[in-house]
């Protein structure tokens, strides 16, 4: 079987049976090409990993293109991409033709009532897992973006002034790297005023 | 065109989704709302079936608004937009520049957005609780409280935490939303019979 192949076998599997989202996934990944196949080396697969969860979009799509691009070149990502995808995309296709008619069981609307307080629960647990990891690191700056964004963009929201998410997240990256190069250029200074 | 119309706003959702999974979700809430795909408890279903499905909740949430919108195509569109943005950055990356992350600028940029994207989620959840629960959308609206969906927040606090507590284990989210659903039924149920 060629590369491509088993690519494809292999992100289809991983498509279909990750529960649980990206990070579910890494430790499957590795597993799998690391340790069984030897097709990836261990600190290539950290880099992956790093670049996967910093770069937008979902952890299994990135991954699914860097290991499929790293072992096969440009189709081998072209088709990783796409198995990982196609469980998904079948799934919740076949759902959705049929998801309007399920929703008016009267039973699964009292259990929709309650699942939509649980899927509240889930993002704000979310967030707070996040806010809490970002504070524990101490850097005022982060704190303060933390602050500022999650208050203005609730005032905004709640008194219906429109407000673009895309603008603050840009924002915030721009202000991240002002932060850095005043940082440079603030020490660049203290260095040059030392006799 | 709704075709063309859910293709660019899902490349677009897929080019800033920092912070994997739930990163996206503030950024595709206000696209569907602002666009009246669906409403605000039409979403949370969604974000419900994608998250108990398998699968990254980007993709499954893709399909779903788009099927939702645009039948097949409509769902093809919406899945490849998002994914294509990921696709071309990671290849480049992968291909030109694997040590993009040692780059000072890089890093000083993503630091900046992650506090951003936890603000977000969070500003996600705290409009969306007013809404469900309180029937609030912005301060000029009356408050309707919805005792039921409430008590099945306030009794998922509780199970979260004595499930931290005892087993030292979050509930997963599949776990957190079986219970949710039993905690609906059940409240309906006795709130009806009262």
């Amino acid at each position: 079987m060629g590369k491509t192949t088993t690519l494809f076998l292999t992100f289809l599997k991983i498509g279909a049976f990750t529960f649980g989202g990206g990070y579910a996934m890494i430790a499957l990944l590795k597993e799998e090409f690391v340790s069984r196949k030897h097709w990836i080396t261990e600190d290539d697969f950290y880099d992956m990993a790093a670049i996967a969860e910093s770069t937008p979009g979902p952890v299994a799509i990135n991954s699914a293109t860097y290991i499929g691009y790293r072992t096969a070149g440009f189709w081998g990502a072209l088709v990783s991409t796409l198995a990982v995808c196609i469980p998904s995309f079948l799934i919740i296709y076949l759902i959705s033709l049929y998801f309007d008619a399920f929703l008016h069981l009267t039973y699964v609307q009292y259990a929709f009532q309650g699942i939509q307080a649980g899927v509240i629960y889930l993002i704000f647990s979310a967030g707070i897992q996040m806010a809490a990891g970002i504070w524990k690191k101490k850097n005022r700056l982060h704190r303060l973006i933390l602050f500022a964004v999650a208050g203005t963009a609730t005032a905004l929201s709640l008194s219906a002034v429109h407000f673009s998410t895309l603008l603050f997240i840009l924002a915030c990256g721009v202000i991240g790297v002002s932060a850095y190069l005043a940082g440079l250029l603030h020490h660049t200074d203290t260095t040059r005023r030392k006799p | 065109m709704i075709y063309l119309k859910l293709f660019l706003h899902f490349f677009k959702i897929g080019a800033v989704s920092f912070g994997g999974g739930y990163g996206m979700l503030p950024l595709m809430r206000e696209t569907v709302l602002d666009n009246g795909w669906l409403t605000e408890s039409q979403f949370l279903s969604f974000i419900a079936v994608s998250e108990s499905t398998p699968g990254p909740l980007a993709v499954n949430m893709a399909t779903f608004i788009g099927a939702s919108q645009g039948g097949i195509a409509g769902s093809l569109l919406a899945t490849l937009g998002v994914i294509m943005p990921s696709f071309f950055i990671i290849l480049v990356i992968a291909a030109l520049i694997q040590n993009l992350l040692k780059y000072e600028g890089v890093k000083a940029f993503l630091s900046g957005i992650r506090p951003c994207i936890a603000a977000l989620i969070l500003t996600a959840a705290v409009t969306m609780g007013f809404r469900i629960f309180f029937g609030i959308t912005d301060i000029r609206n009356r408050m309707s409280a919805d005792y039921r969906t409430i008590t099945v927040f306030l009794l998922l606090l509780l199970a979260g935490f004595a499930s931290k507590k005892k087993r030292g284990k979050k509930l997963t989210p599949v776990a957190i939303l079986a219970l949710s659903a039993v905690f609906g039924i059940v409240l309906q149920l006795i709130f009806s019979y009262s």
